[in-house]
This record gives C-alpha cells, sequence and structure tokens, in this order.
C-alpha cells in the first residue's frame, strides 16, 4: 500500500525566508542550551522580546513541558499591565514561573536604594545574580538583541559570566559556526541569546505572523504624559507631575516596557502588530534612544552596566 | 495603502521577493575604511537611525572634520576602542533591503586579530575584503589584503573585492585596472575567483547608490553583488546530515507514545519516506514524520529545526548524527584538518582537548602537525616548528576518541567545521577545518 505521506515529489531545494531562517536558529540554540546545560532558567519579563523567546521555546519543545523554569526579576516598579499578562501568559502555558524580587534584595540588605523613585535598573543585576546562586541555575536564557546597542552588538550568542556574574568584553570565547562553548566551572554562568541575530522590525513581523499576544500598553491607548526633552514620562504612581509640570492627555505606545521610572512611551495610533511593524520601518530614532532615559547618561553606559552582570 | 503597511505586510507573510538571510564579514587593513563602509551600508539603507547618528556627531572621539559624520563610529562598539580608535572584536551589524536580509560581521584589520576574522568569516557566506585606492595605487597589495583573501580561501567564502576611497586617486580607472589585475592573479594562486568593485565608502560611490563620478564603471554596486549572490546554505544536491539535538519523548505509554528526534538539518534535505542512517552505528530506518509546533511536514531543507520520528526503534541520543546510507562509512578516529589556533595559550603537545562538532563532543589530540600555512604568502605551506600560536594556521593529524564524520569543510561546512575546547581553561582553543579521514594507516601510533 502507498502510503499518503510518499504522494508528493520530493523537491531538491527548500529555502527559508528571513523570518524561518531566525526562527530556526533560536531553536536551534534553545535546544543546544537545553542539550548542555543542567539547569537553565528563561528570563521573562513580559516584555515583547520575551514573549517572542516564549514563543521560540514552545516551538523548540513542544508537545513536551519547557525543560526550565521562566524567571523574573521583579523590579516592583511594573506597570501592572506587564504583571498581569505574565501570570496569565504563565497560567496559559502551564509553565513554572520563578520571581526573583529586588525587594526581597533590599529586605536583605543587599541592595540600597536612595529614593523609592530610584530607577532600579542597577539593582536588577544583584538580584538576578542572587537567583543564579539561590536555584544553582548554569544558563540564564534571555531576550536581548544586537541591534538594541553597541555593546550588544558584540556580544556572543552563548556568553560567559565568571564566578562574580561578571562580563569580560575584552576576554570572550571565540564563537564559530553554531557551535556554543558551553564548559563550566562551578559558580560560573552563561547567558545565551537566542534572539540575538533579530532587530525590532523583525521581532515586530514575527509577532504580526505568530498572532503573539502581548500587553495592552504596546499599542496605541490614551496616557498623561509629560515632555522631558526629546521624551514622554508616564505620569504614574512613582513618576507623579511635578508643581510646573504640564500635563498632556496624548495618545501613546510603549516600544519596551523596562522600569516604570525610566521607560517613556512615544506617540502613536499604531493599534496592531502590523500598524507598529509599518511604524518601525519608518521610525527616525531607534529603540533605546527613544525609550530609555537611562543609557543615554553616558555614551558607554550599557557596557558598564553589562560588565556588572546586567542583562 | 501607505507604502509601510505595504512593506510591513511583505515582511511579515515572507513575500517571494526575500532573498532569506545573506551573512558576510567586513576585512581589510587598519584605516582602509572598514567601519566607514559599515555604517555607510547602514546609514544609506536607513538601518542607522537619526539618535544613533546623532550620538556619533557629539562624540568625543570623532575624528572626521567639523559638520561631517564620522560614519565609523556607528559600529566601533567598546570603550577601548572608542578611545584608541581601532576596532577589537567582532561586532555583528544588521540591515535589510527589499531583497534581503544582510548580518554584517566587522571583524578587524590588525595582524594578532585574524583569529577574529575566522570567528567572523565562521557563519558567512561572503567577505568584502578592502583595499585602500591609495596606498595601492601601484598595484601593489599590502600583506594583510593577501592574508585576509588567503583566510577566505581557506574558508571557502564568496569573495568581493571593495576598492575603496577612490576619490583619492581622483577615480581613475588606470589604478582600478592595476589594482584588478593584482586581485586577479592573487585570486588565481588562491585557486579562488574574486569579484571587484571601485567604492568610496566615506561619500558613497558604488556602495548603495550608483556613482556620477566614474563613468567608466559599468558593473554593479557594491550592495547590487551582495543582493545576488547565491547562499551558501541553498546550495543543492549536498548530503544530508541531521545532527541529533534532543530525543524527545512525549505520550509515556499511551497509544500515542511518541519519541523523536530533534534538530536542525544542517545540510541537504531530509523528507518523509527517505532512508536515513545513523553515523555512529550504521542503524538504518525510514523517516516516518517531520513535525514542527506548525505542524507536520513533508520535507526539510538545510537550515529547518524539525522533530524526526523514525518507523522503527533503533538506538539514538544526542550527539548522533543522521545521514544518508553509508553515512557510517564517512567517519573516522584519525583526520588531516587544517588548524587556525585561536587562544593566546599556545597548542600543548599531547593535550587531550574536548572536539565539538555538530552536537557530538569527543577527546582529541592533535598528533603532528604537518606543515604551517604562511597567510601573507598565498598559504603556502612552510616548515612547522612544531608549535602553534594564536593566529597560527597549519595542517595537522589529529586522533579522536569516538569516530567523528571526515566531512571537508569545502563540501560540508556545517559538519566540515569543528572547534577545540581546552579542558583546563574552557576556552575556545582553534577552529578546525576537516579536509578527509587520514588513510595512512602507519601515519600515527596514538591511542586515545
Ligand atoms: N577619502 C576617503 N577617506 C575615507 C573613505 N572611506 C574611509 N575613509 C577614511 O579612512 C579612515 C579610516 O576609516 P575607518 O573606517 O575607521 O577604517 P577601518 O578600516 O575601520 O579601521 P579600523 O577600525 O581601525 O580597523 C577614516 O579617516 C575615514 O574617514 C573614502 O572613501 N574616501
Amino acid at each position: 500500500m502507498r502510503s499518503e505521506a510518499l504522494a508528493f515529489e520530493r523537491p531538491h531545494t527548500d529555502p527559508l525566508s528571513h523570518l524561518d531562517w531566525l526562527e530556526s536558529e533560536a531553536i536551534h540554540i534553545l535546544r543546544e542550551i537545553a542539550g548542555e546545560c543542567e539547569s537553565p532558567a528563561l528570563l521573562f519579563s513580559g516584555g515583547k522580546d520575551s514573549a517572542v523567546v516564549l514563543r521560540l521555546a514552545e516551538k523548540a519543545f513542544r508537545p513536551g513541558r519547557l525543560p526550565f523554569p521562566l524567571l523574573h526579576v521583579d523590579t516592583g516598579h511594573n506597570f501592572p499591565e506587564v504583571i498581569a499578562y505574565r501570570d496569565r501568559r504563565v497560567a496559559e502555558l502551564g509553565e513554572r514561573l520563578v520571581v526573583a524580587a529586588v525587594e526581597d534584595s533590599i529586605a536583605r540588605g543587599t541592595v540600597v536604594v536612595r529614593s523609592e523613585t530610584d530607577s532600579r535598573n542597577a539593582a536588577q543585576a544583584v538580584t538576578l545574580l542572587e537567583a543564579v546562586s539561590e536555584h544553582g541555575f548554569d544558563a540564564l536564557i534571555g531576550g536581548a538583541r544586537r541591534d538594541e546597542e553597541k555593546a550588544r552588538a558584540k556580544e556572543r550568542i552563548v556568553s560567559f559570566r565568571d564566578a562574580f556574574g561578571q562580563w569580560d568584553p575584552k576576554a570572550q570565547r571565540p564563537e564559530l559556526w553554531s557551535l556554543y562553548n558551553t564548559e563550566l566551572k562551578r559558580g560560573e554562568h552563561l547567558r545565551a541569546f537566542p534572539i540575538s541575530n533579530w532587530t525590532e522590525a523583525d521581532v515586530w513581523a514575527y509577532i504580526a505572523r505568530e498572532n503573539i499576544p502581548l500587553p495592552d500598553i504596546y499599542y496605541a491607548h490614551e496616557r498623561d504624559v509629560i515632555r522631558r526633552g526629546p521624551l514622554l514620562q508616564p505620569v504614574t504612581p512613582l513618576t507623579p507631575a511635578r508643581a510646573n509640570d504640564k500635563v498632556e492627555r496624548l495618545t501613546v505606545r510603549f516600544r519596551t516596557v523596562g522600569d516604570i521610572t525610566c521607560t517613556c512611551p512615544v506617540e502613536s495610533t499604531a493599534a496592531t502588530p502590523l500598524e507598529v511593524l509599518a511604524e518601525t520601518h519608518q521610525a527616525t530614532l531607534s529603540e533605546r534612544g527613544a525609550t530609555r532615559m537611562d543609557d543615554r547618561t553616558s555614551e558607554a553606559s550599557m557596557e558598564r552596566r553589562k560588565r556588572e552582570g546586567y542583562f | 495603502m501607505a507604502l509601510g503597511d505595504h512593506s510591513a505586510r511583505e515582511a511579515v507573510t515572507g513575500a517571494e521577493r526575500d532573498g532569506g538571510v545573506l551573512r558576510f564579514v567586513t576585512a581589510g587593513s587598519v584605516d582602509d575604511g572598514k567601519s566607514t563602509l559599515i555604517g555607510r551600508l547602514l546609514f544609506d539603507s536607513k538601518a542607522l537611525l537619526r539618535d544613533q547618528a546623532e550620538a556619533i556627531a557629539r562624540s568625543r572621539h570623532a575624528r572626521a572634520d567639523e559638520g561631517e559624520l564620522d560614519l565609523a563610529l556607528a559600529v566601533d562598539g567598546l570603550e577601548a576602542e572608542r578611545e584608541q580608535g581601532i576596532t577589537i572584536d567582532v561586532a555583528y551589524r544588521y540591515f535589510a533591503t527589499p531583497r534581503r536580509t544582510f548580518i554584517i560581521a566587522d571583524a578587524p584589520g590588525h595582524e594578532q586579530y585574524t583569529r577574529n576574522m575566522v570567528t567572523g568569516a565562521s557563519t558567512a557566506d561572503l567577505v568584502v575584503v578592502l583595499v585602500d585606492a591609495y596606498r595601492a595605487r601601484s598595484g601593489q597589495l599590502l600583506a594583510q589584503t593577501r592574508r585576509h583573501a588567503a583566510i577566505a580561501a581557506l574558508m571557502g567564502l564568496d569573495i568581493v573585492v571593495a576598492v575603496n576611497k577612490i576619490d583619492l586617486v581622483d577615480f581613475s580607472e588606470t589604478v582600478f585596472a592595476a589594482i584588478s589585475a593584482s586581485v586577479d592573479r592573487l585570486a588565481r594562486a588562491l585557486g579562488v575567483t574574486a569579484r571587484i568593485v571601485p567604492i568610496a565608502a566615506k561619500a558613497g560611490d558604488n556602495v548603495v547608490d550608483r556613482s556620477t563620478r566614474m563613468p567608466w564603471w559599468t558593473g554593479p554596486t557594491l550592495l547590487e553583488l551582495l543582493e545576488t549572490t547565491p547562499l551558501r546554505a541553498a546550495k543543492a544536491g549536498a548530503a544530508l546530515r541531521f545532527p541529533v539535538q534532543r530525543v524527545v519523548r512525549a505520550g509515556g505509554s499511551t497509544r500515542e507514545a511518541y519519541r523523536g528526534y530533534a534538530g536542525r538539518v544542517e545540510s541537504g534535505l531530509v523528507a518523509v519516506g527517505d532512508e536515513i542512517e545513523v553515523a555512529s552505528s550504521g542503524a538504518r530506518a525510514i523517516v516516518a514524520g517531520i513535525s514542527t509546533f506548525d505542524g507536520p511536514r513533508t520535507h526539510a531543507g538545510a537550515g529547518r529545526s524539525i522533530t524526526v520520528t523514525l518507523d522503527r526503534e533503533i538506538d539514538i541520543s544526542r550527539g548522533d548524527v543522521l545521514g544518508p546510507p553509508g553515512i557510517r562509512d564517512a567517519t573516522a578516529v584519525r583526520l588531516i584538518a587544517d588548524v587556525c589556533w585561536l587562544s593566546d595559550a599556545p597548542w600543548a603537545k599531547g593535550r587531550r582537548y574536548i572536539l565539538k562538532q555538530g552536537t557530538a563532543k569527543t577527546g582529541a589530540v592533535v598528533t603532528d602537525i604537518l606543515f604551517r600555512r604562511d597567510p601573507a604568502a598565498d598559504l603556502q605551506e612552510v616548515a612547522s616548528p612544531g608549535a602553534l600560536a594564536m593566529n597560527d594556521l597549519a595542517r595537522v593529524r589529529l586522533t579522536v576518541q569516538k569516530p567523528i564524520l571526515a566531512d571537508a569543510y569545502e563540501d560540508l561546512p556545517a559538519t566540515g567545521g569543528a572547534i577545540l575546547i581546552d579542558p583546563y581553561t574552557h576556552q575556545t582553543a582553534a577552529a578546525l577545518f576537516l579536509r578527509s579521514a587520514e588513510q595512512d594507516e602507519s601515519a600515527s601510533e596514538w591511542s586515545i
């Protein structure tokens, strides 16, 4: 009997579109980490990049369960919509979520904050490394992209961290082909970036193609904001309007969602992934330039934070 | 419909014009203008955005004349590089045209960083070798240019020579012709072909936009060359190589119990109904299904991540490679390879390194250095001093603990390339370009 599956002409080529290529590379990286590391974790913040990595993990490991827990480093400075989204996704997927809270590091005394409203981006690195040693993680999978920032452009796909969690940009292991060097000694760990080679436009194209759900604040909504130079600062309980501030109600969306004290939306009416993508093609400001107050301070600020263990 | 909407929809649907991803590496001597060229490609294809351009303009280290962007600063990433004005590690850059998506590995030009070019080139389809038209105006190529072309030839890349700073020789056709003749001679000596294009990266001539200042040039622009080069992975007719990453079990002991082999097709094509063989054991089976999260497929070509199921239970684990019947005959324990030493710790004679090929790891000893290659002299063989230090290129004989595929790098780069990892420092010590199995049984008495 001739099986149904054989009733086709065997083709000779099978070209991949650029999104297929990126997707397949990311799946390969995730499976390598799962195959070579004993105790990885996938960082899931509820942001769009980590939502994409999460979908890629489903693609890599379904119908089985994910071979690692999800890890969220909770700054306590969150957009409520993002936390709600995080919990909804975790429940839908039936996976395990580990939350490492900056608040707990503050209680332990390992993080000291000057004021409640200071950005907690730097503190995040401390809490993350505490979670690495508490849970014995040997690899952290994250959604960082090389196109985000100049220091990230040099980052390996699988990147080594010493026993202090530090990144030494001058002593990186050369990374050839897709052969990742995952050898570790006790206390050391790896960072793995499956979407290293994606651009912001690729991420949005993929979200559209795959119908990946995101927190609503990624799409156009009305919000009270204050103009600060080229940036729009959202008015929130942690970033209230000051005496002379002029509060405006604008239609905006977020391009990234980070610490609420330093993440700014952009004016936009884009309500769907395709509309966001269309705007991305016409954007004149980079993702971080338009939205992050912390990266602008010095030319080298990202590189310094990365060396200290920041993701 | 707005133009933006149109390109957005195309990006999502992977429209017919999607020419996939071309990866290329840039190589040149210090100050040939590599960083400027990359900045130009990004700027003219609009991948370099306004704030990034402004950050360049307000940089403390800008070298350009007043009022001009120093495009090179867009790509020199690390603090030390900005201070010294040099590139010290491989950086990756991205841009897309309506025809294709590009990933650039920016590899530095200094002699002591040959390893970075090898690293950048390992994932590339093509290399753009920059030549400074002014410095080469007599037709004489720099040693560093010869070195980069040699490494590209060793690694089987397509070579495009971009003759930059043509403005400094008054857009002279005669100077270009002299350089072109030297490039042809070099390519012949290396046994490769090279395409060549005259450009001025700083002003943008023939990079993305066609120059009006070189009416004698009727060939393609650099971007046109990049858009039309065939992709390496798409090479039809290559043998199947499917390294298994994970064995997937689901469904426990139910009727739907499922055992699959997850991995990426590294070369060739696999289809349902094909007979496959496991390289390590020679066991054979028929492909019963190819599954993905998005549903079953009838076939999958190079580059696709899939899960394969077979018509019978055979012993397969991570590190195994599925290939066509007969693949077991392509494995060996003693092999000949070209090596590029990457680590600052030199080769330790007798040390057992960890060799990684595909998803397989095994112990490996470099038993003999057959000869060294001089990359500045068209890869000429030179007598071996019996040592290997960082940036050295050599032909070696090696013995591995468990048989690996003796795939020739020029035919099957995904499995013909391997790395050595130092078992003590865990540094990536060397890149291997496998050439063949060692035929001479008496060649070495090493047992491992
Ligand atoms: N006249 C002229 N100058 C150019 C051109 N392209 C680059 N330059 C200049 O050449 C110098 C070196 O350029 P870079 O791009 O920094 O050189 P590089 O090859 O990247 O050098 P490293 O980063 O040190 O490896 C700079 O001063 C550029 O402005 C060109 O087409 N014409």
